[in-house]
């Protein structure tokens, strides 16, 4: 039966989501025993990933494949860069639960525990003598005095470098929207370039602040928002990184064309998320 | 909407569905999905509704008779986490996948894949939850909002129960996704917005909701198992942060999830009192309106939930007028179905009843909801019978109710059967009455001053919990019968038309009775 | 208006067939208590303004519903009309109920105000929730240094500890709601209360007060009362706290002014012996008998009164390794309880004769054979 152009494509059936359903069970069961203390948590992660992998891999196989056949009209396009935005938007949300959390303890719960507004009475009566403002680790000094990360050392650089791959990644949606494939391709391997460096950075970060600072997850307050923010995000740096990685790969086999290219403007979308996410953190977290 | 047609995979296009159970584990069909989503639920309801005739067993009279108190909690808890993730929600996701392709005349779902995948986490997400019950520790007991520290206190099935939330989370956003992008994309030529019917419309809205707010629940549980397995201090005060911090974002999450809970009933309601009043939707371009007036304002009323923790006076008063001004859109919503039955040419087959019902004794819950808004007299209310009353009449004959409403409506469309007229009725007039018996009482307990969640109570306390126990095995014991008049009319039974009710408006009543495998393969002209 | 709600409570109950004694004709099982404090008074009239708001509002709309049903029905031949819009109506029924929630929320404004204002209090008392007791410390006043845990009366739990064979009618309406100490607080004072908690939430809740407030690990919330009447008014932990939630009432005794000081005299008198006995050497046995009576009300809900525990989640103390172990590791376990468990710390929950008195019947009860503690050992680690 033949794919006109002006037809919605319906896959008939698909053995993807219920190998992704069962992927991710094995991995979360993994996890869980892991956290337990279970000696064969962690195995179990890692199997679950890996069919998490695999399973990406072949679903997405199965995407790409359709759409070179052409299968795909506009409306099919439609549907999926409406998907992506609204995925997009249910990623902005995640981050700003751990926002709010950050908010809250430097607006509330760390004024209240210093005797401010309602917290007078639990300043005198719990915790007194407690009288360091943020960054803290509370009252409890929990995890041991730590130092914090400047501003404008790496995280500056950092600042720089998913700014600038943002604007690399633009040169290469304006060269894929001019049909100039060999550019698009160079300046996707430049984005990539960035974002790897990015993560190399943040993982020196890391260390320095373990080793150095004594900045920890456990550092209380300060500790864990630092580093769930931190986490999360470079968390998605990898996996934009790593989807970058295969649109590269996939212009370079000239997958794209000047009007056809979801995936691109899928993962462009994401990474710019990602760089305003690091926006909010280098000013909340950092500088302020 | 320029497009209209449909394409599947090449061959097997004039087949109708493979056979066996591989075609329900991938199939990408908008009515197989919707089916799996409904039997899914169903099956929840019975487990959930099992746990609570636990609670109601051991709470039939006082000491302690069934249960032991840790147990006792955890009935609870699970009780209300597979009532509301497993049962409700599924099933208006189910009824979604049915309903909103054939409204508005689209092939199927926009993303048939990702349909299938939304819906197939789902018994693994609560196989892993249930799963908890058989580890050290058992299950989770902490009530279903998890507050911490007390929640930090489950034993190996911890990061299970959190996994499991994160699961059927995800479920949710993807199925959310998916609303969307079809009602957005999918819709048939001519069919605008505001000509969508209304189940459409309050299921968009409440996607929304659940696209903001679901990301928020799965960062506060994240935060509950980094803060139990990674040192954080999210929620202990010594670290600076802060116990309260948690029920904030829960209930940030939490509000808006009641109005998940019930926005697609309102939809359900706009559809069935036009079609048995013969007469249009009074108002509807207010009841849009309504609708997401209610969904805004679900966002800045939260802490109504914790009027009780030692908020700043200024917090309570906003939140406390915040929440009042629901009931404003609401009673819209309730004043337009009132108007819609005014001078209608009634007639009161099974779904009219069940939406009748829902329309009374939804607004008797929204009635004591709104007591309990008034933030001094919450002090009094709060942690009490009363907000269970409560929220058991706007989630039971609320939300519960519209779903068996919807079945029955549109149960004939989706089997080609007609149910059992006299069956239906009778089932509608014992679980009502039943369900009066088992929560109205439950406003006097918590007035007189009996706490929520706890396994054993005063004697003075007696007589209205045996009386509300007996009406709960009644209700309970009164859904089978429900099953079996689905059952029956899957089987067979007379043959229904393709409007099936006299006064049924949509193009869903377009199809054919049972509809097509795809509902609209040349997109419909709606004028 | 009683009268009037009273009358068709009955009737509702004929009609479900059940039932009609004594109890149900109690009107204080069918609404909130007035309470006896003017806080609780203003928020009973707070309650039965907004209820008698809805009753009228719900007239209105189920009247106009259920006219309808019965008039314009098809089986009556009724044709339908076909208006569906009318931007008047949903004006009027916008304005309306804005205008009714404003003047409903000025009162409650009024009164949420006056409760939250805890200044000028003549008395302070410190609350702390603990899984399942609660411990009051009178922080000043007469009765300034006063201190003392209150819990499920032992009658009370072991009948709920029977489960079905327990006589629950001897205690009549007191069942669960009895402890060993009630907190005993003057009439006519202002009381301000600091409430917190050692372990998980917990909510203070004494209906006839008029309020319950969370009493919150790492902060204090504040909440206030003036009782003007002598009397024993009863609550309960209203914040699921973990098992025995349930278990966790709270006794106020509120005494004259004259009976309150005499009550305070005794206290005192009592705490100045529990000191001095705290510088002396105890015997054994002396200590065995305090410590069994020490761990049935504050250990046994866990480690079980004969210590096994409810292993994993409580471990047994019988034949545990610190129990019969190292006489310090065993101190600072209970002292400092262990973060992140249910273990809480009892630094500030026991004195130092209760705690050295418990730890050694742990060490020598259930077949467990350790070194004897002495209070002085206690003191000396504080
Ligand atoms: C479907 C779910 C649902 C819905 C729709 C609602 C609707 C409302 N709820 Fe409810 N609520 C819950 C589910 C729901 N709730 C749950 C599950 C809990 C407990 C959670 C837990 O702790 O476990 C809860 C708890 C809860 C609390 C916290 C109580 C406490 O713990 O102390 C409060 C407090 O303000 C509240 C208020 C309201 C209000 C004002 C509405 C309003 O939306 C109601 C509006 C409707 C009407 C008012 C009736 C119709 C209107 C008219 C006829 C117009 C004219 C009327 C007037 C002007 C009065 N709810
Ligand atoms: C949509 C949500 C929903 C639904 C449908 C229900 C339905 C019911 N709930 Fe629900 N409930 C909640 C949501 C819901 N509940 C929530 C959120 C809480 C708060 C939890 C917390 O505090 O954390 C709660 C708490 C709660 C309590 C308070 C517990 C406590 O505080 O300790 C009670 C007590 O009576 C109760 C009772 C019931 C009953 C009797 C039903 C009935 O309507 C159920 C009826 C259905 C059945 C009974 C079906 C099963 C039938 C059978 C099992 C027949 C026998 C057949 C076989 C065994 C095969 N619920
Ligand atoms: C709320 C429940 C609870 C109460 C009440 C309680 N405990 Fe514990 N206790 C625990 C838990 C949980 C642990 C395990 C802590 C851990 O994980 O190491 C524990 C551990 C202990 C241990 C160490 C046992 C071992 O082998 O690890 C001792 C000793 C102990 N408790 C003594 C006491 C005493 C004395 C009291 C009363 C004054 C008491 N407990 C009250 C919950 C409780
Ligand atoms: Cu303490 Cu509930
Ligand atoms: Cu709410």
């Amino acid at each position: 039966m033949a794919h006109s152009a002006d037809s919605y494509y319906v896959p008939h059936s698909s053995y993807w989501p219920i190998i992704a359903s069962v992927a991710l069970t094995i991995g979360v069961v993994g996890a869980a025993n892991w956290f337990n203390g279970n000696s064969t948590g962690q195995i179990t992660l890692y199997i679950g990933l890996a069919l998490v992998a695999f399973m990406m891999f072949g679903w997405f196989g199965a995407v790409i494949n359709e759409s070179l056949k052409g299968m795909y009209n506009e409306q099919v396009d439609r549907s999926f860069r409406q998907g992506m935005m609204w995925f997009i938007f249910s990623e902005v949300m995640f981050f700003a639960a751990f926002f709010g959390a950050l908010f809250y303890a430097r607006a509330l719960s760390v004024p209240w525990l210093l005797g401010e507004g309602i917290g007078m009475s639990t300043n005198m009566t719990l915790w007194a003598g407690y009288g360091e403002n943020w960054p803290t680790n509370g009252p409890g000094n929990v995890g041991g005095d730590f130092q914090t990360m400047g501003a404008w050392g790496v995280p500056a650089l950092n600042t720089a470098l998913l700014l600038a791959s943002g604007v690399t990644i633009t040169i290469a949606h304006h060269a894929l929207k001019a049909g100039n494939n060999a550019k698009t391709v160079i300046w996707l391997v430049a984005t990539v370039l960035l974002g790897i460096i990015f993560l190399g950075f943040q993982a020196y970060e890391y260390i320095h602040a373990y080793h150095d600072l004594n900045l920890t997850l456990e550092s209380g307050i300060y500790g864990s928002t630092f580093y769930m923010l931190t986490g999360f995000h470079g968390f998605h740096v990898t996996l934009g990184t790593a989807m970058l990685i295969i649109i590269t790969w996939r212009a370079a086999k000239s997958h794209f064309n000047p009007e056809h290219h979801f995936a691109f403007e899928g993962v462009a979308w994401y990474w710019h998320f990602v760089d305003v996410v690091w926006l909010g953190l280098f000013i909340f977290v950092y500088v302020l | 909407m320029s497009t209209a047609t449909a394409t599947h995979d090449g061959d097997h296009h004039d087949h109708g569905p493979a056979k066996g159970l591989m075609r329900w584990i991938t199939t990408t069909n908008h009515k197989d999905i919707g089916t799996l989503y409904l039997l899914f639920a169903l099956i929840m309801f019975f487990i959930g509704g099992a746990m609570a005739l636990v609670i109601r067993a051991e709470l039939f009279q006082p000491g302690m008779q069934v249960v032991d108190p840790q147990f006792f909690n955890s009935m609870t808890t699970v009780h209300a986490l597979l009532m509301i993730f497993g049962a409700v929600m599924p099933a208006f996701t189910g009824l979604a996948n049915w309903l909103i392709p054939m409204q508005i005349g689209a092939p199927d779902m926009a993303l048939p894949r990702m349909n299938n995948f939304s819906f197939w986490i789902l018994p693994f997400a609560f196989t892993l939850l249930l799963s908890t019950f058989f580890m050290s520790g058992g299950g989770p007991a902490g009530g279903w909002t998890l507050y911490p520290p007390l929640s930090l206190q489950m034993g190996d099935g911890f990061p299970f129960m959190i996994f499991a939330i994160h699961l059927a989370g995800i479920s949710s956003i993807m199925g959310s996704i998916n609303v969307i992008v079809t009602i957005l994309n999918m819709r048939a030529p001519g069919m605008t917005l505001m000509k969508m019917p209304l189940f459409v419309w309050t299921w968009l809205i409440t996607a929304y909701l659940l696209i903001a707010t679901m990301p928020v629940l799965a960062g506060a549980v994240t935060m509950l198992l980094t803060d139990k397995f990674a040192g954080t201090s999210f929620f202990s005060a010594a670290g600076g942060g802060d116990p309260v911090m948690y029920q904030h974002i829960f209930w940030f999450f939490g509000h808006p999830e009641v109005y998940i809970l019930i926005l697609p009933a309102f939809g359900i309601i706009s559809a069935i009192v036009p079609t048995f009043a013969r007469k249009p939707l009074f108002g509807y371009s207010s009841m849009v309106y309504a609708t997401a007036s209610i969904a805004f304002l679900s966002f800045i009323v939260w802490a109504h939930h914790m009027f009780t923790v030692g908020m700043p006076v200024v917090g309570e008063l906003f939140f406390m007028y915040a929440t009042m001004m629901i009931a404003v859109p609401t009673g819209v919503k309730i004043f337009n179905w009132v108007s819609t039955m005014w001078k209608g040419s009634m007639t009161f087959e099974t779904p009219m009843l069940f939406a009748i019902g829902f329309i009374m004794m939804f607004t008797i819950g929204g009635f004591s909801g709104l007591m309990l808004a008034i933030a001094p007299a919450d002090f009094q209310y709060h942690d009490t019978y009363f907000v269970v009353a409560h929220f058991h009449y706007v989630l039971v004959t609320g939300a519960v109710y519209s779903i068996m409403a919807a079945a029955y409506f549109w149960l004939p469309k989706w089997t080609g059967n007609m149910y059992d007229e006299k069956l239906g009725r009778i089932h509608f007039w014992i679980s009502t009455i039943s369900v009066n018996v088992l929560f109205f009482p439950q406003h006097f307990l918590g007035l007189a001053g009996m706490p929520r969640r706890i396994p054993d109570y005063a004697v003075q306390f007696a007589d209205w919990n045996m009386i509300s126990s007996i009406g709960g095995f009644v209700f309970g014991l009164s859904q089978l019968m429900f099953v079996w008049i689905i059952f029956k009319t899957i089987r067979g039974g007379e043959k229904a038309t393709d409007e099936v009710w006299e006064g049924a408006k949509g193009l869903e009543w377009t199809l054919s009775s049972p509809p097509p495998y795809h509902s609209f393969n040349v997109a419909p002209e709606v004028k | 208006m009683v009268m009037l709600s009273r009358k068709w409570l009955k009737l509702l109950l004929g009609a479900l067939g059940f039932y009609a004694g004594a109890a149900s004709a109690d009107y204080s099982l069918l609404n909130m208590t007035q309470g006896v404090t003017e806080t609780s008074r203003a928020v009973y009239d707070l309650h039965m303004i907004i209820f008698w708001v809805c009753v009228v509002i719900g007239i209105v709309v189920f009247g106009a519903m259920i006219y309808s049903i019965i008039n314009h029905r098809k089986s009556k031949g009724f044709k339908a009309a076909q208006f569906h819009e009318s931007t008047t109506m949903e004006i009027v029924w916008t304005v309306i109920p804005i205008v009714i929630l404003v003047s409903m929320a000025i009162p409650a404004t009024k009164v949420l105000l006056a409760m939250e204002d805890t200044s000028d209090a003549d008395m302070t008392i410190k609350v702390t929730g603990i899984q399942w007791k609660w411990k009051y410390d009178y922080i000043d006043g007469e009765a300034e240094g006063v201190s003392f845990v209150s819990s499920l009366h032992p009658d009370h739990n072991e009948a709920r500890l029977l489960g079905v064979d327990a006589d629950l009618e001897r205690f009549e309406d007191t069942y669960l709601l009895e402890v060993d100490n009630p907190l005993v607080v003057p009439t006519g004072q202002k009381i301000r209360f600091l409430l917190t908690a050692a372990d998980v939430i917990h909510a203070w809740w004494v209906p006839e007060l008029g309020w319950k407030k969370d009493a919150i690990p790492g902060f204090i919330n504040e909440g206030w009362t003036y009782i003007e009447e002598p009397g024993v008014y009863r609550g309960q932990c209203a914040e699921l706290c973990g098992k025995d939630h349930g278990f966790m009432p709270i006794v106020v005794v509120a005494k004259s002014p004259s009976d309150y000081k005499a009550w305070v005299a005794e206290q005192k008198g009592a705490a100045a012996l529990a000191d001095a006995s705290a510088g002396r050497e105890w015997t054994k046995d002396e200590l065995m008998v305090k410590g069994e009576a020490v761990y049935k009300t504050n250990c046994a809900a866990c480690h079980l009164p004969n210590g096994a525990g409810v292993p994993p989640a409580f471990p047994a103390l019988a034949g545990s390794p610190i129990a019969i172990g190292d006489a310090a590791a065993h101190i600072d376990m209970v002292m400092n309880g262990k973060s992140g468990t249910a273990m809480a710390a009892y630094k500030g929950i026991l004195n130092d004769v209760d705690m050295a008195a418990v730890i050694t019947y742990e060490r020598n009860a259930w077949g467990n054979s350790a070194s004897v503690v002495q209070p002085a050992e206690i003191k000396a680690k504080r």
